[in-house]
Order: C-alpha cells, then sequence, then structure tokens
C-alpha cells in the first residue's frame, strides 16, 4: 500500500472535519439552512470517500452491514416514535407543542429528535447504497493501480 | 359499533394512525431479522390496520367528514388528512387486501424469496401498504405525491424479489416509466401551486376558478392527468404492468392487482371531480382511451400462454371498465367505477389467490402445465371458476353487480344505446379468456409426467383464504346492496362540489 500517498493522506485527515461539519449541518437546521438530509448525505460522503481511497471491506469493521440496518430502521423509529409520543401527550400526530412544559421547548425537542431520526436514517441508507454498488466491482489489486 | 366502544380520543386519531402504524411497524420488520415472527407481525399490523380503517369507515359513514391537522397546524397551512366515504371505502379494500394477502401467502414466501431477505421483503410490503394508504387518507396534494412515491419504491424492491431474473428488468422498466409518471404529476402539482399558493385539496378546488393564470391550470391538469395515468395503467400508458405482474413474487402480485391502480384511480378522481371539477376534458380524453383497453387489452389476453399475463392484461381491460365510468362523470357512473374497483379487487385477488396455490405446487404458471389440473386441485380451480365468472360479470356473483350498474349508468348517463351495446361486447370478450382458462384447467389432458406426479391441493392457509375471497364475490353477488350503497355515498361525496 504505497501508491497514491497524498491522496490517503488527504483522506485521513478529511474524514474527522467531514463528520464534524454534517454535526454542524444537522444542528443548524434547527433554525436556518440545513438539516438531517443534508448532515446525513455529507457523514456519509466521510465513509464513501473512505471506501474510494482505501478499500470498502476495511469500513465493515467498525461499522458492519447489520448495524447500518438497524440506524437505518432506528431513524425511521425515532422519527415516527416522536409522532407517536406526541399522540400520547395528547396531541396530534407530529404536535410538538406538548413534548416538552411550553410550546417553544417542545418544537425545539421535537424537531431536534425528528431531525436526528432523519440524519441517522440518511446516512446510514447512503452508505449501505454505496456499498451495494462497491461490492460489484472486483477487488483492485496492488499491481492494478 | 366501534364508535361506541372506542374513546372519543382515539376516534380523532383514526385518520393519521391508519398511515402512521404500518410506517412505524415498517423499521421494526428490519430489527425483528430472520425467523417467523416477522410474518406474524406484519399480519397482525394489517389486521390492525383493517381494523382501524373498518372502524374509519363506520365514523365517516355516521358522522360526516374526518378532518385531521397533522402535526397540530390547521389546514390549509398545515397537511390535512381528511376522510370522506369515498377515500374510506378504498382505506378499507387497501386495508384488507393486504390483511387477507398476507394471510394467504406464508408457504408461497417462503417459496419464493430467499430467507434471507425476509426482514426487508416485509419492511417494503408494510412501506407498500403505508404509501397506498397516505395515498388515499391525505387531503393535501403534494402529501399524496409523497404517499405516491413511497408506494412506488416500494413496489419496485418488490417486484425486484421475484425469482426469475426478468423480475430485475420487469422492475427497472417499472421504475424508470413510474419515475416518469411521478415527476409529470409533481410537475403539474408544481404549476399548481404556483397559479393559485395552495397545497391543500379543498382549498385548490375554492381557489382554482378565482385564479388568473388559466394556462397553467391546464397545464398542471394535462400533466397531473397523464402521471396518474401511468400510475394507474391507463391503455397507452399501461405497458410496465404485464412484466411486473408476471414476474414478481405471488405475493405482490396479489397485492397489486387488488390494490395498487385503484389508489391512483382514486387520486384522478378526486383531481378530476374535486379539485379541477371539470370532467368534460378528462372525459373527452379517457373515454375512447378506456374503450380501447377494453377491446385491445381483452384481445391481447387471448393471445397469452401464461396465465399470470392472461390475468394481467385482463387488468389493464377491467381499468378500462373503471375509466370509462369516471368519463361519463355522473354519480351514477362514479358510484358504478368504484363498485367496478371493490369487485375487481375481489374478483382478481380470489384468482391470483388460486394461481398462487397452483403455481407453488406445480411449479409454472404456463397454461400448457395446468391441463386437467381440476382432477389434482379441485377446491383451488374451484375457486378460478367462480372469480373467474366474477370478473366476467355472471348473474349471482359480486362483478355482475358492478356491470349491470356500469351499463344502467351508461344509459341513463349518455342515453346512447350504442355504447352500452359496445361495453357489453367487451364483456364478452372476457368471456372468451376466462372460458380458455376453465377449458384448459378442467378438459384439458395432463402430459404423462403431471398425471402420475403426486400432486397435492394447495396448503391449507392459502386455499381457505382464496375460497373466503371466492365466498365473498358470492356474498357481495346475491347482496349487492352493500357495495352499491357504500359506492353510492362515495359517488356523492366526490361529486358533491360538482
Amino acid at each position: 500500500m504505497q501508491h497514491r500517498l497524498v491522496l490517503r493522506i488527504l483522506a485521513k485527515l478529511l474524514f474527522a472535519p467531514i463528520l464534524l461539519f454534517a454535526f454542524y449541518v444537522q444542528f443548524h437546521g434547527d433554525f436556518g439552512p440545513g438539516g438531517g438530509f443534508q448532515a446525513g448525505l455529507i457523514f456519509a460522503s466521510a465513509f464513501v470517500l473512505h471506501g474510494l481511497i482505501f478499500d470498502v471491506s476495511s469500513a465493515r469493521r467498525f461499522v458492519s452491514d447489520r448495524l447500518l440496518q438497524v440506524g437505518a430502521a432506528g431513524g425511521v423509529l425515532l422519527y415516527a416514535g416522536t409522532g407517536f409520543a406526541s399522540i400520547l401527550f395528547g396531541g396530534n400526530f407530529l404536535d410538538y407543542d406538548l413534548l416538552s412544559e411550553t410550546p417553544t421547548s417542545g418544537q425545539h425537542l421535537g424537531i431536534l429528535l425528528v431531525e436526528a431520526g432523519v440524519g441517522i436514517a440518511v446516512a446510514c441508507v447512503m452508505v449501505m447504497v454505496f456499498r451495494a454498488f462497491a461490492d460489484r466491482l472486483p477487488h483492485l489489486r496492488e499491481r492494478d493501480w | 359499533m366501534f364508535a361506541t366502544i372506542l374513546p372519543a380520543a382515539l376516534l380523532a386519531q383514526l385518520p393519521v394512525l391508519q398511515v402512521a402504524i404500518p410506517l412505524l411497524a415498517a423499521p421494526v420488520c428490519v430489527l425483528l431479522g430472520r425467523g417467523r415472527w416477522v410474518h406474524d407481525f406484519s399480519l397482525l399490523v394489517t389486521a390492525v390496520v383493517a381494523i382501524t380503517s373498518l372502524a374509519l369507515l363506520q365514523l365517516v359513514l355516521g358522522g360526516g367528514d374526518a378532518s385531521y391537522a397533522l402535526g397540530g397546524f390547521a389546514p390549509p397551512w398545515g397537511i390535512e388528512y381528511r376522510i370522506d366515504p369515498a377515500n374510506a371505502v378504498i382505506l378499507l379494500l387497501v386495508s384488507v387486501s393486504g390483511f387477507l394477502v398476507l394471510l394467504q401467502s406464508r408457504t408461497s414466501i417462503e417459496a419464493e424469496i430467499p430467507k434471507q431477505k425476509h426482514p426487508l421483503f416485509y419492511t417494503a410490503f408494510l412501506l407498500c401498504l403505508t404509501g397506498l394508504l397516505g395515498v388515499a387518507a391525505t387531503g393535501d396534494a403534494f402529501n399524496a405525491f409523497v404517499f405516491l412515491e413511497i408506494s412506488s419504491l416500494a413496489t419496485y424492491a418488490l417486484v425486484a424479489t421475484g425469482k426469475s431474473p426478468r423480475a430485475l428488468t420487469a422492475a427497472f422498466r417499472y421504475l424508470i416509466l413510474g419515475t416518469i409518471g411521478a415527476s409529470t404529476f409533481v410537475i403539474g402539482i408544481g404549476l399548481l401551486y404556483m397559479a393559485t399558493g395552495t397545497l391543500n385539496m379543498s382549498d385548490l378546488a375554492t381557489r382554482i376558478p378565482a385564479s388568473p393564470h388559466h394556462a397553467v391550470i391546464q397545464a398542471a391538469f394535462a400533466l397531473i392527468i397523464v402521471g396518474l395515468g401511468l400510475k394507474a395503467a391507463i391503455f397507452p400508458l399501461h405497458f410496465w404492468l404485464p412484466n411486473v405482474y408476471t414476474f414478481a413474487p405471488m405475493v405482490v402480485t396479489i397485492f397489486l392487482a387488488a390494490t395498487a391502480t385503484k389508489v391512483a384511480l382514486y387520486l384522478l378522481a378526486r383531481f378530476v371531480f374535486v379539485i379541477f371539477e371539470d370532467a368534460s376534458f378528462a372525459g373527452m380524453l379517457l373515454m375512447p382511451l378506456a374503450l380501447l383497453a377494453m377491446f385491445l387489452a381483452s384481445l391481447a389476453a387471448l393471445q397469452q400462454g401464461n396465465v399470470k399475463r392472461i390475468l394481467a392484461y385482463s387488468s389493464i381491460a377491467q381499468i378500462g371498465y373503471m375509466f370509462f365510468a369516471l368519463a361519463l362523470a355522473s354519480t351514477q357512473a362514479v358510484a358504478a367505477a368504484w363498485l367496478l374497483m371493490l369487485t375487481h379487487a375481489l374478483a382478481k385477488g380470489g384468482l391470483f389467490m388460486a394461481v398462487a396455490g397452483i403455481a407453488l405446487q406445480t411449479g409454472s404458471s404456463n397454461l400448457d402445465d395446468w391441463k386437467g389440473i381440476a382432477k389434482q386441485m379441485p377446491w383451488s380451480a374451484a375457486v378460478m371458476v367462480v372469480c373467474l365468472l366474477s370478473l366476467v360479470g355472471v348473474p349471482l356473483t359480486a362483478g355482475f353487480v358492478a356491470k349491470w350498474s356500469l351499463l344502467v349508468a351508461i344509459f341513463s348517463t349518455s342515453g346512447s344505446i350504442i355504447l352500452v351495446a359496445v361495453v357489453a361486447a367487451a364483456s364478452l370478450l372476457t368471456l372468451l379468456y376466462a372460458g380458455k382458462i376453465l377449458e384448459t384447467i378442467y378438459l384439458g389432458t395432463p402430459d404423462e409426467q403431471r398425471a402420475t406426479a403426486n400432486l397435492r391441493e394447495a396448503p391449507l392457509a392459502m386455499l381457505v383464504t382464496a375460497m373466503l375471497v371466492a365466498a365473498m364475490n358470492i356474498y357481495f353477488g346475491l347482496n349487492g346492496t352493500v357495495l352499491s350503497d357504500l359506492s353510492n355515498r362515495a359517488a356523492l361525496a366526490l361529486l358533491s362540489g360538482f
């Protein structure tokens, strides 16, 4: 693994800032442009970059395919669960007003939970889609670089 | 009945629970993993949804339309779920179909879909159910698009799980065409939003006449009709359907045949009669297409050698009848359209259920391999007889009630005996391909290998569910007022502002 030294080092350097930027977009979404969908895509793009520069299988060691499935399902569950929670508190589906003491803090909490659900689901599904395509390519041998 | 049992707080939540319960259950299927539980869980969910929609129908029939403000934002600004008799009937049709299909299909799912795909299969099934119910329940034009896409995307995945490699190409073709249809639909909605500044359906209906952008609205109308026409498989836009029905797993074919095109048809009717309140253009466009569908698709059905394909072309022809009824645009005719939808779901659902049983045991859905199968599988064959008769519209079956009310509606709306004769003649074509199937399975002589094979009747659960649906075909034929009352209420609700 001596090829593309610059790419490999840059990819490693960029990995963490991309994730951090994803979190920035995620939490900025509560008040302005941004939100779970964009954040999820940015978060997943870090893994896509890693998969392109290194290989797809090494990322599997710390994020397994099953974990991605659970994450994708968990994100949707968090979203729908927030909706059902607001029904249980006596409101309509996804009526955040009742989730906390005051309507304003309820709205804050509700949008935070829902956007977190969206972000998790989108990030996991994007990595799944990338892996589904990447797995179809034969593994690149050292001398083919 | 339900109004007295359920607390008022729960009754008020019914419109959203209908859609939200399968949405919540879909990801749970992923988490459950493989194993027996995922089927039982999905079956339980569909049962709850079916009961919900039954309660909702009773509520709406008894106490007027139900309106639900999603997220507590009042319509027309927020998303509104609005249930009137027209869509309550569709909701019941979809949810009961979902329940019966799952009740029937455990064995065929195990035979046709690899074990490791089961959790994702049930997830996609429940998402498809969510989407179809959402399209029917919502009173918001853009929300309808979102749900249409949820159901379509889930359908592409469901179709692609079919055993044959051609399931993939069928799913891909449907994906491309479905996406084009969805795009034209959403462009139409975008134009409407531009012209009126609202997305709420009843708000749209009041604002469209006052809008100065007449040309924009006409373009929107055309785009929406084309988009939904593709989803509903109206004649020249039908060519995705035969391959989808043929190569999808049986359980998916049964479910789609009973529900998917009807939901698109309902939405089209909602746009034509409630939002645009102008059926003259749609009638002019749809009536000739519907007539072509009746004749050409029935003739195409006669040419096919695969039972699933025959029935797929038959669906296209039957969709032609429904569009014909909608194009007439009178209360009586729209009621006939609703009756046709309900009885076609019963007949085609029962037929595909019987086909699923026979195909499971013989390993083939080619008509040639089914010669004389009635001797070895008498009950499945009997179900096919009943449902085919209902499809043709023979008296004492549910299909007759619908076809008769269609003929009466044609005569009283257009006054033209020629149109009545033409539509009745189209029904004779149905008789031809139904006869072809029945002749083969009853009178055909099986080849050496099949005759000696130890072929048994379909598994009990499959058979009992199929017989239940066949019995419903007869019950609603003898007791036709149940369905026709429902359809009349639906038509009155849809045409109230018309």
